[in-house]
């Protein structure tokens, strides 16, 4: 019996290993089985985890990587992001609570927020957008119409695209 | 759901709170934005990973057609008329190696109706941007003129060596752009943002021009043209693709032929030798290497600078030894009937490479080194091959031909040669250029939107007289409106899987037997981890499956996958009643490449070949594959193909029945 939940176990943690190396290897340009320092938060995010961006450079410090802006090999990366699959770290959130961030940026709560808001509260609080980010956002999300974030269409615009995806879980 | 945004204490006041709540929201609302871009990032890098496995598969195939060819000059009963594949594309009358200028003029009338271009040898420039003002307004140039360019740059190029040497010291900058692809929007582009060629601007392009795009008939006319006004100062490299049995699969044949109805066989074949005649590469300041492919631990530059270039018409034609070779090899596998059923059959020569690096004579012969191999390798190697991060020099797995070369072949090289970089292109890039090997191998790509609309920039390199390249990339779009991140990826990606559902289908029935391995209790659902393996051992395409899988099939409530449902979307375009499907499916799966070799077999390009060629080269072609196909049946299919009874087969229509199409076409994007 105990053998046999061991097995299970064993089960989870090779498929989970499957499903890490498949998104390593999308990034793994020339097949060598290193992806570039710069892409490893993007992978761990692309698996379903939620991580801000202290906790992937906490991640990424685990990987030991040999010089900064370097490459991160297969073998370091796999244990320490099996390891966050498992522990079912950096969760996602439920969509409503999306909502109800960018209706804490809308003092007034008139269902939109202004450009020049979001521009001061997302380059200048927390951790910051650089600017492509930012210009990237901004691209999608304002009506073009009125300068303006209608946060409730745009959160739903990119749900929907979501899940179609990636309706995985580990 | 309650808020995250939490109470702070009470002693802060409501504008402490209040900018504390905004600095979480920010927080969430920066991560959640970094989440979904990083999945948006991860379906545009899948999409382009399934473009380009599918891309080189392909490659691989029609490598893999010239041990056909091969197969076919020692099987055919009628050796005579099969010879011919390798001396003409279907065009009997060779176009006589003096035929002039005048000649053309009196043969070939240029009606007063005509409203395009007249061109007056020799060239100038207002001869060059007529043509330009005619191509931007989708104008042909007369087959006069086409002719009468394209022998007047036969006998320019013949004058040139293999290798050009250019100096930086009397110009500026020198411009190299990589392939092309018959993008004519690109090279407008390029020529609109970097300047016309001139003597004060000059160019190298980098092989490439042609196939895949619908304008290289303009793309080389251009080309061509500045060449002959500018002969010092414009360069070309041989591509891979500046191949004429290259060009039969990859679309530039068929565009000649529809351009130019009426003179395209000549024009073909003389487009066939003055490929052969393009310089394999060039050299800038003794420092600067540039050519089409890359490099092996063999290539020899003193070499390729001696040889006689233009006697290899086709690199998809290897020399006779490397043919002997490979028959030996083939000797081993039965060739006729070796199995009951279709599935698991698998090429004959799938695994054989053709390449330099794999390639040694075989053990124990005594055979002299054939020097006609020795050209064919060196060749194959600089128009074929790839850099990567490796050491050492290695078959090219993916492409099936030339090799991957490590930083330390590129060490060896420079060395030997006293190099600096080297300049190559043949390779897809995201943003149209690649810097490798430490800064010394740079690749560049000038075709952008080369998968689909938004799949890539395009880019090309200034260098300056100190040798320092600078990149402009770009990107054309024919769309009015710009397309956000959001509605590229999905474009890009849709279109990627509806490529790959179409891979999937034509293997259905192998995909089929090796899904039922997994299936032991016969549920019609496996595992994902099942139906990931049988999906990678069946196409041989590294791929994330398991991401692909919401994609591609269903999967029930216990997470397993449904796996005939992958094929629910897909079925055959008009479905030819006689074909039973086994058949069916093998004609699907090898469109491609029976459309060539009916070509090539078609001498006098009628679109028609008899029910006895047809039959024959079917049987051929089957046997060298290793296919078990009941010969009556295909004879059924023959005839009832033969609408009009009389002994012939339109064979582009045959072929165009067994098409995959997509029963729900999905929108582009959501």
């Amino acid at each position: 019996m105990a053998e046999k939940e061991e097995k299970g176990e064993d089960g989870l943690v090779a498929e989970i290993e499957k499903k890490i190396t498949e998104a390593f290897e999308v990034f793994d340009r020339e097949s060598n089985k290193t992806v570039d320092v710069r892409e490893i938060g993007c992978i761990v995010r692309s698996l379903g985890c939620f991580p801000n961006e202290a906790e992937v450079q906490e991640l990424i410090e685990k990987m030991e990587v040999e010089e900064p802006g370097g490459f991160v090999h297969l073998e370091k990366f796999l244990p320490v992001v099996t390891k966050v699959l498992l522990d079912r770290r950096f969760r996602p959130i439920p969509e409503d609570v999306i909502l109800h961030a960018f209706e804490a940026l809308d003092e007034n709560k008139r269902g939109y927020i202004t450009k020049e808001d979001l521009v001061k509260y997302l380059t200048e609080e927390g951790e910051p957008f650089n600017q492509e980010e930012m210009e990237d956002m901004l691209a999608i999300a304002l009506d073009p119409e009125t300068d303006t974030l209608l946060y409730r269409d745009y959160r739903k615009k990119l749900v929907v695209d979501e899940t179609k995806t990636f309706p995985y879980n580990v | 759901m309650g808020s995250i945004i939490g109470t702070m204490g009470c002693s802060s006041s409501v504008a402490d709170r209040r900018s504390e709540n905004v600095i979480r929201a920010a927080i969430l609302i920066q991560k959640w934005y970094r989440f979904t871009m990083a999945r948006l990032e991860m379906r545009r890098r899948y999409s382009l990973s399934i473009f380009q496995s599918i891309e080189y598969a392909d490659e691989q195939d029609q490598l893999q057609l010239s041990n056909f060819f091969t197969f076919m000059l020692d099987h055919c009963n009628h050796p005579d008329s099969v010879s011919q594949i390798f001396t003409s594309p279907g065009a009997p009358q060779v176009v006589d190696e003096d035929l002039c200028l005048k000649e053309f003029e009196k043969k070939i009338d240029v009606p007063d109706s005509y409203s395009g271009p007249r061109l007056s040898f020799p060239l100038t420039v207002e001869d060059a941007n007529a043509l330009l003002h005619a191509f931007r307004n989708e104008q042909l140039l007369h087959a006069r003129y086409v002719l009468q360019l394209l022998s007047e740059t036969r006998r320019v190029l013949k004058e040139m060596p293999n290798i050009t040497h250019l100096s930086t010291s009397y110009s500026k900058d020198i411009t190299v752009c990589g392939d092309l692809h018959g993008n004519l929007d690109d090279l407008l582009l390029i020529f609109y943002k970097n300047g016309l060629p001139s003597e004060q601007n000059r160019y190298v392009f980098n092989g490439d021009f042609v196939d895949r795009g619908k304008n290289s008939m303009e793309i080389v006319i251009i080309l061509f043209a500045f060449l002959l006004i500018y002969p010092n100062d414009l360069h070309l490299n041989r591509g891979n693709h500046e191949d004429y049995i290259m060009n039969l699969r990859y679309g530039f044949t068929k565009e000649v032929s529809k351009k130019y109805k009426d003179h395209w066989k000549q024009i073909l074949c003389l487009l066939r030798d003055v490929f052969s005649w393009l310089p394999l590469a060039t050299i800038i300041d003794s420092k600067v290497l540039i050519l089409h492919g890359g490099i092996s631990d063999t290539t020899d530059l003193d070499f390729l600078n001696a040889l006689e270039r233009n006697k290899l018409k086709s690199l998809m034609r290897p020399p006779k030894s490397v043919r002997d070779r490979q028959d030996q090899t083939k000797k081993r596998i039965p060739t006729s009937k070796p199995s009951k059923h279709i599935a698991n059959q698998h090429v004959a020569g799938k695994t054989q490479h053709i390449s330099s690096s794999g390639l040694t004579e075989p053990s124990g012969s005594n055979s002299p080194p054939d020097p006609a191999l020795k050209e064919w390798k060196q060749i194959l190697d600089i128009l074929w091959s790839d850099p990567r991060s490796q050491n050492g020099c290695t078959p090219n797995k993916s492409r099936g031909g030339g090799c991957y070369f490590g930083p330390d072949v590129t060490a060896k090289l420079f060395k030997r040669y006293n190099l600096k970089m080297l300049i190559r292109s043949h390779e897809f890039k995201p943003e149209g250029y690649e810097i490798s090997h430490d800064g010394k191998v740079i690749t560049i790509f000038s075709a952008s939107n080369y998968y689909e609309e938004g799949s890539n920039r395009g880019a090309y390199i200034k260098l300056n007289p100190e040798l320092t390249p600078r990149f402009v990339q770009y990107q054309v779009s024919k769309l009015t409106r710009r397309q956000n991140l959001r509605e590229r990826v999905g474009t890009i990606e849709s279109s990627a899987l509806k490529s790959l559902r179409e891979k999937i289908y034509a293997h259905r029935s192998e995909l089929t037997s090796a899904f039922a391995q997994y299936d032991v209790n016969g549920t019609g659902r496996i595992s994902v981890n099942d139906w990931a393996a049988a999906m990678e051992s069946v196409l041989q395409l590294e791929l994330p499956w398991r991401m692909l899988r919401s994609q591609l099939a269903q999967m029930n409530p216990d997470g397993e996958v449904d796996f005939m449902s992958c094929f629910y979307d897909l079925k055959m375009d008009q479905p030819i009643k006689e074909a039973q499907p086994a058949l069916a499916e093998t004609l699907c799966r090898y469109r491609k490449d029976l459309e060539i070799i009916f070509n090539i077999i078609d001498k006098d390009h009628s679109g028609l070949i008899s029910l006895e060629e047809f039959s024959q080269t079917w049987r051929l072609f089957t046997s060298h594959l290793g296919i078990d196909v009941q010969d009556d049946s295909i004879d059924k299919l023959v005839l009832s193909i033969d609408y009009n009874k009389d002994g012939h087969i339109d064979f582009n229509e045959f072929l165009e029945a067994f098409h995959v199409v997509h029963r729900l076409e999905k929108k582009a994007t959501s």
